[in-house]
């Protein structure tokens, strides 16, 4: 039995097992007409200690240290049950965090400019770029995903930015960093940083998505959390000089060019052929990155920037544009980011990024703290345009419901969207599935493998499941 | 790279006032010298504009090859210890018809030779960004001789083979898999036409329950640390504890030894408690315990290479890595503290 959705328009007071601000929590009553048969006892769930304490505080309880048992269970608030309330306090009167004025209402704080750059919360250390195990063997030629499963809104954090480099990244001094701009132009020319932040710049809100994205999944399940999943997207407010503006700079010949080649300052010296009509359309020349530059890790002190195609393209350190004919077939055209077909030939630049959504909340290797009422919140994004629409299953698929879009909802940028959820405690399979303004639909993996197989690595934008079983836990699932 | 000499000819001219600047950002930029631009305008295409003249042999390509690139790729480039394989995978029959059957008929690792079309990437990478700690050290002639020792390797061309600046296409000719690419404009277009149609379907869409046909299996749920420590501790939701009794993050400080060794890629090789190409850290430490000497040595190996010691394999002299990272991180090794 699948678990019921309520529809849209329920008022305030009606978010099943959301605690009120009275510190007392009513018992969720079941919900009428859903399967009481399949479902466990109605109740908040009981989570093991283990849920919500350290190694060191399960030792503590264990040596019978029963008053800190209570101030553990106390720190874990948020998915205490009235029952393990009244076992730590065996009182009554309220909740000790209100009760028992804590520290910092009860002394002085630290002065302004104590961090002159400042960090996030020590409470928030979890949410950290990662490797995925067993992905890559040398560190210098690896990922490291967002983690996408603790992020709101559609900005990521500078410095959650998922990372790929292909030989190492450095930290370079912008004041030696060059920008060369040659080939099928009548001048060549040099810009320093300087030179280029005297140009026009615009500002641009547009994702960054990984070709390789979900690539782990083509064949089958492969990794248990969404920011192993899809991780290897970002989205930042990047800011520069259009490309167009230096190539008209150098009087680019418009009628043999056809391609530009851009190339890092990296060891690897990367390269990626661009296409002359993405480079007149939207291509950035970048410096910025969410009002500040941009970091190492993501091209300090310059990035290309190609709205709606794979990162790869949106090369690090840039150091050299050059106009060409035709395109340059580079290691990473060649050898690598094809999609190798059925057949043994593989796909050569296949580099937009196709409609994808994914819900990030609930998502893989989390477990839901209780029946009720969630903001099922998730992510959606099209290399084509703009997001029109998500619909959210709760069903594996069978049924629809289409989720409110947060805006702004812009052109090859992430769009937020949410969706009311109340979970009856029954089995569930969750699937967002977007619809971008060409009218395109996410496809499901089963239609993904039936053009292209499941050799592809690259370019996997299938529709995503997420099966939350009766005990809460959210797997990674993938249904037919 | 583009025909230098009008190019060149073109700058000269600028230079002597006979052309208007293009600029239309009055003092933006400058132009680019010649030197500059040949300093920096590297890349070969496939049609082999930019490829500079020279020429290497099979011999030269070997004696590079043993030196400076088996390490990471193994003596015959069948390693798959740090990097894919180079060599395998290919058969004589995939030559004539320039098409690899193994990317068809096997889920084995596919090797480079398996995959390349255009001997001109390889040649334009090698160039570019080999050896992998020392990119862009070899020369055009040295470039040709390792490229010519691949596709020795690869069984495309004899022992006394000479490759050069005007039998490459030959050897394009030769290659296994050079059939293997085919662009798909619905992908690479700004207006392309997508290969796979979905519909928006809203109720009744498939019938009965959703059958699950792969699911993350709870045996691995470890596989990516303990989860509750990659999520928030408050919310809807928390990480599902998969290490019980997990420390918590955080608090395994590393020493600045073993961040050297990170920062470094020393792992590329030695693993800390696992051989990869070379010995373990852990084991190096352990056979020089209590070498009053040792020290000293291993900061000479690690700064000239080495091989003999632990294998065959050599492990290639470390020039750009200071001298106190050196002897710090051999004094954390021979401290066993990891």
């Amino acid at each position: 039995m699948i678990a019921s959705s309520r529809g849209r328009g329920m008022s305030e007071t009606d978010y099943k097992g959301v605690k009120h601000g009275n510190g007392r929590v009513a018992v969720p009553p079941v919900e009428a007409g859903t399967s009481a048969g399949t479902r466990p006892p109605a109740g908040r769930l009981r989570r093991a200690p283990e849920s919500f304490l350290s190694a060191q505080q399960i030792a503590e309880v264990q040596a019978g240290r029963r008053g800190f048992l209570r101030k553990a269970l106390v720190a874990a608030s948020a998915s205490l049950s009235v029952p393990a309330l009244a076992q730590g306090t065996g009182a009554h009167n309220g909740d000790p965090a209100i009760l028992e004025l804590p520290a910092h209402s009860r002394t002085l704080g630290l002065p302004v400019a104590e961090r002159g750059y400042g960090l996030p919360s020590q409470f928030e250390k979890n949410l950290a770029r990662r490797e995925s195990p067993g992905l890559t063997r040398v560190a210098a030629a690896s990922v490291s995903f967002a983690p996408l499963q603790g992020l709101f809104g559609i900005i990521t954090p500078s410095g959650l930015h998922f990372e790929r480099h292909h030989q190492g990244w450095h930290d370079i001094d912008p004041v030696g960093h060059r920008l060369m701009v040659m080939g099928l132009v009548k001048q060549p020319k040099v810009y320093t940083m300087d030179d280029l932040m005297r140009l026009p710049s615009v500002s641009r809100m547009h994702f960054i998505e990984c070709g390789a994205n979900t690539g782990m999944e083509w064949g089958n399940v492969a990794v248990p959390t969404v920011q192993y999943t899809h991780g290897m997207l970002s989205c930042s407010e990047f800011t520069g000089v259009p490309l167009k503006v230096l190539l008209d700079d150098c009087g680019v010949d418009m009628k043999r060019a056809r391609f530009v080649l851009a190339e890092g300052a990296d060891g690897a010296s990367l390269t990626r052929t661009i296409p002359m009509d993405r480079v007149l359309d939207d291509v950035l020349v970048a410096w910025g990155m969410n009002g500040e530059m941009l970091r190492p890790e993501n091209g300090y002190p310059l990035r290309l920037v190609v709205p709606g195609v794979q990162g790869v393209s949106w090369v690090k350190w840039l150091r050299r544009i050059e106009v060409g004919d035709q395109p340059f077939e580079t290691r990473e055209e060649v050898l690598h980011y094809v999609d190798m077909m059925p057949d043994g030939v593989a796909r050569q630049y296949t580099w937009t990024q196709e409609c994808k959504s994914v819900i990030t909340t609930p998502s893989g290797g989390q477990h839901l703290l209780d029946r009720g009422q969630y903001n099922v919140s998730g992510l959606a994004w099209s290399g084509r345009g703009r997001i029109r629409r998500v619909d959210v299953s709760f069903d594996g698929g069978r049924n629809w419901r289409t989720a409110r879009l947060e805006g702004p909802t812009l052109t090859k940028c992430l769009t937020r969207f949410n969706i009311d959820w109340v979970w009856d405690g029954g089995p569930a399979i969750l699937q967002s599935r977007a619809i971008d303004s060409t009218g395109y639909v996410q496809p499901r993996a089963a239609q993904l493998r039936a053009v292209r197989g499941t050799r592809s690595i690259y370019h996997n934008n299938a529709i995503q499941s997420w099966q939350v079983d009766a005990s809460g836990e959210v797997r990674n699932v993938q249904v037919e | 790279m583009y025909k230098w000499n009008r190019r060149a000819a073109f700058l000269f001219a600028l230079l002597a006032g006979a052309a208007a600047a293009q600029n239309h950002y009055s003092g933006v930029g400058r132009p680019a010298t010649p030197a500059e631009i040949a300093a920096w305008d590297i890349d070969v295409r496939a049609d082999f504009t930019g490829l500079p003249k020279g020429s290497g042999t099979v011999a030269q390509g070997q004696d590079l090859w043993d030196r400076k690139c088996a390490s990471c790729h193994g003596f015959f480039g069948e390693s798959n210890e740090v990097f894919p394989p180079v060599i395998g995978g290919t058969k004589p029959e995939d030559v004539k018809r320039g098409r690899v059957a193994s990317l068809v008929e096997s889920n084995d690792q596919r090797t480079t030779m398996m995959k390349l079309s255009r001997i001109s990437t390889l040649w334009d990478y090698i160039r570019r960004a080999m050896p992998w700690n020392e990119p862009k050290s070899l020369s055009v002639d040295e470039v040709y001789a390792v490229t010519a020792y691949i596709l020795n390797m690869a069984e495309l061309v004899p022992a006394d083979y000479t490759l050069n600046d005007r039998n490459i296409r030959d050897a394009q000719a030769k290659l296994p898999n050079r059939d293997g690419l085919r662009p798909f404009p619905g992908l690479s277009d700004v207006r392309g036409k997508p290969d796979v149609k979905n519909t928006a379907c809203m109720k009744d869409c498939i019938k009965g329950e959703a059958r699950i046909v792969s699911s993350y299996p709870a045996s691995a749920r470890d596989t990516h640390g303990n989860l509750a420590e990659q999520n928030r501790l408050v919310g809807p939701v928390r990480g599902v504890v998969t290490i019980a009794g997990a420390a918590k993050s955080g608090t395994v400080v590393a020493s600045a030894g073993s961040a050297l060794v990170r920062k470094h890629g020393c792992q590329l090789c030695h693993g800390i408690t696992s051989r990869v190409v070379g010995p373990s850290l852990r084991e190096i430490g352990q056979r020089y315990a209590g070498d009053v000497g040792a020290a000293a040595r291993l900061v000479a190996t690690v700064r000239a290479g080495g091989s003999g010691n632990w294998g065959n394999i050599p492990m290639p002299p470390q020039l750009a890595i200071a001298q106190g990272d050196i002897e710090s991180m051999v004094l954390w090794l021979l401290s066993g503290a990891f």
